[in-house]
């Protein structure tokens, strides 16, 4: 048996096996998806860019260099360099890392947050349901941006309370849908055989609710990853997020702010990077969606 | 009249159906005043100093403890912030040493003209290219108008500001830089309506009206262009359910011709949802305005949050962030009420 038909074998024997088949099927749609192909294949650069970013960058990201500042792109520095004499090409790249940082750790907090929260909401129903799903739409209520901007001023300006502020907005979408998904799963019948055999109520939502609310999850959270990176960079820009001399693209695009007219690279290359992977994610997240789920195209 | 529902008792008519309604939105707006109290309150670590700045004084500082009554439990402290809001008295701002809710009274006309211009900019792209995105689904029309809709999502609206003042003013110069208008403009036009392309025209000042539109049109196509990728989006997708009904299949085989097909048959099922599409647009432009401002010193709430927020004075990013929060509510309740009204199917 080859491992192909073993993947796509239609009675899997194991878990692993229905597990590694339906991952092949998944990456075999995506593959038949350009756009999706070309979103994996920004993140996988991104990554790339943020592991290997000592010897990719040809200077450090904080080396000052009085003697060359505001030097237009060239064959030597390809974006130019800053008013401090700095590498723009090095400290984007730098730049990855803390990108990378702050969309991982957002979505490592808010994404279980949310799901718990929704999977709890949804399956014990009444009051429990409804003053977490209260507390939750007072969040949804209000504009993300302006909800991270108020909880990073009273936080104080700083990367770990952007990072905190960030996914304190991002939760409550992940748990309305985690809500959703378990109010379907809720009454059916293999949870009821589960509950006879005994299960205890967090095994149960453990074991047998999270996982199958995960699927629309990693479309949602992949989704709201441009978002994230957004919003970061929009708090960058205010000074609320990372701080010099960390090269945030959002941060260097505010320094590069006052020489916009003359010297328009300083600001516009950081951009540059932003849109790139803000793009990748919304290729994946859309490709995602029509594989994993396709007839929720265009709701979002 | 009472009906029996799953076990509970619920209202039914008009009047009731007003009532619940108005329950709703008075608790959504409690749950937002519950938001700004925490973020005010409790998340600082010191309220106190987030209030009156690190450079207080002790004395002040003293002051502005008993002042905010913090010696009091949450609870009392939460029930007279409350109270307040509802007089509306959302604190002083220490960087303009004048109430906050007169402050943003003040710059709240100058992001509406902004937003307004906008959502205007957003509806007249964002529809057409959802509609010939839906017409040629597949083709490359639709593939290039779903990248730029995603491009939309995926732009910096600050980055966008600067890149567009770098190219249209200090380049080629088609338009006016930062500000609301010209400088040797400024002030000299009667306030009616807060909106200075509106008041000069009333004031019958061509000089004002053409200063204030080349400023505007800059920042309000910028912040368009943010509704616009998710108006096409939703348009497509509308316009997308309804080219698959059957009615439509009976248009065609009928002759009626393509463009009325779309123009007038689909396009006429999807004006009612669109409405909600674009109310939330319009609450979202709010939100894009406040980079936009800061990028373009454009003098409304959003350039108000944020130097507010460079300036630590928290009563005013505090009431900046409850009056977009409000108006926020405000737009998606309203959206959410035309859309029962105008659609027969949901009365």
């Amino acid at each position: 048996m080859t491992v192909q038909a073993w993947l796509l074998d239609d009675s899997p024997k194991s878990r692993g096996q229905a597990a590694a088949g339906r991952a092949y099927r998944v990456t075999l749609d995506l593959l038949r998806n350009p756009l999706a192909v070309v979103g994996a294949l920004i993140i996988i650069g991104l990554i790339l860019t943020a592991i290997f970013a000592p010897w990719i960058a040809p200077e450090s990201p904080v080396g000052q260099d009085l003697s060359n500042r505001l030097l237009p792109p060239s064959a030597e520095h390809w974006m130019g360099t800053d008013e401090l004499g700095r590498d723009i090409f090095s400290r984007v790249v730098y730049g990855a890392r803390i990108t990378l940082l702050i969309v991982g750790l957002v979505a490592v907090i808010s994404a279980p947050l949310g799901l718990l929260i929704g999977a709890v909401s949804g399956y014990f129903g009444g009051w429990t349901d409804r003053v977490l799903m209260g507390i939750t739409d007072v969040f949804l209520s209000m504009p993300k941006l302006i909800l991270a901007l108020a909880f990073a001023a009273a936080l104080g300006p700083g990367i770990e309370n952007a990072i905190i502020a960030i996914a304190i907005t991002t939760w409550p979408a992940y748990a309305r849908i985690a809500r959703a998904e378990t109010l379907t799963i809720r009454n059916s019948e293999f949870v009821a055989a589960t509950r006879l055999l005994g299960a205890s109520h967090s095994r149960l939502i453990a074991r047998h609710i999270l996982p199958l609310c995960t699927s629309s999850m990693i479309i949602r959270v992949t989704l709201d990853m441009a978002g994230i990176i957004l919003t970061a960079a929009g708090l960058g820009f205010l000074g609320l997020g990372a701080q010099p001399p960390l090269p945030e693209w959002g941060a260097m695009i505010s320094r590069g702010r006052s020489f916009i007219l003359d010297q328009w690279w300083v600001a516009t290359m950081p951009g540059f990077a932003i849109i790139i992977v803000s793009l990748g994610f919304c290729f994946l997240g859309d490709g995602l969606r029509d594989v994993l789920d396709p007839k929720s195209e265009g709701k979002s | 009249m009472i009906v029996e529902r799953q076990g509970q008792i619920a209202f039914a008519g008009p009047v009731a159906a007003i009532l619940r309604f108005v329950f709703v939105v008075a608790l959504t707006f409690l749950g937002l005043l519950a938001l700004t109290f925490f973020i005010g309150r409790v998340v600082p670590i010191d309220p106190v100093l987030a209030i009156v700045g690190d450079r207080a004084t002790a004395e002040q500082y003293e002051a502005a403890r008993v002042a905010m009554g913090l010696d009091r439990p949450l609870i009392v402290q939460f029930g007279s912030y409350v109270l307040d809001v509802l007089r509306f008295d959302l604190g002083m701002s220490v960087s303009t040493n004048r109430p906050v809710a007169e402050d943003l009274a003040r710059v709240f006309p100058a992001t509406l003209e902004m937003a307004t211009i906008g959502i205007f900019i957003g509806i007249g792209l964002g529809v057409p290219a959802g509609v010939l995105a839906a017409a040629h689904q597949g083709r490359w029309t639709d593939q290039v108008i779903r990248v730029f809709a995603l491009l939309g999502y995926s732009v910096p609206a600050f980055w966008l500001g600067l890149v567009g003042l770098a190219v249209f003013y200090a380049g080629l110069g088609w338009v006016s830089g930062p500000g609301r208008v010209d400088i040797f403009y400024d002030g000299i036009t009667p306030t009616v309506t807060g909106l200075l392309t509106v008041d000069s025209l009333l004031d019958g000042d061509w000089d004002v009206f053409r200063s204030a539109v080349s400023h505007i049109i800059l920042p309000a196509t910028i912040l368009g262009i943010f509704s616009l990728a998710y108006i096409a989006r939703m348009t497509r997708s509308f316009m997308l359910d309804q080219l698959s009904q059957e009615y439509i299949t009976t248009a065609r085989v009928k002759g009626v011709p393509e463009w009325r097909v779309i123009w007038v048959h689909a396009f006429g099922a999807i004006r009612v949802p669109l409405i909600t599409v674009i109310g939330l647009s319009y609450a979202g432009l709010l939100e894009g305005s406040v980079m936009i401002e800061t990028v373009f010193s454009w003098p409304g709430i959003g350039n108000y949050l944020t130097t507010a927020l460079f300036n630590a004075d928290m009563n005013a990013v505090l009431g900046a962030t409850l009056v977009i929060g409000a108006v926020f509510i405000v737009i998606n309740k309203v959206s959410d009420v035309l859309y029962r009204v105008l659609d027969p199917r949901s009365r």
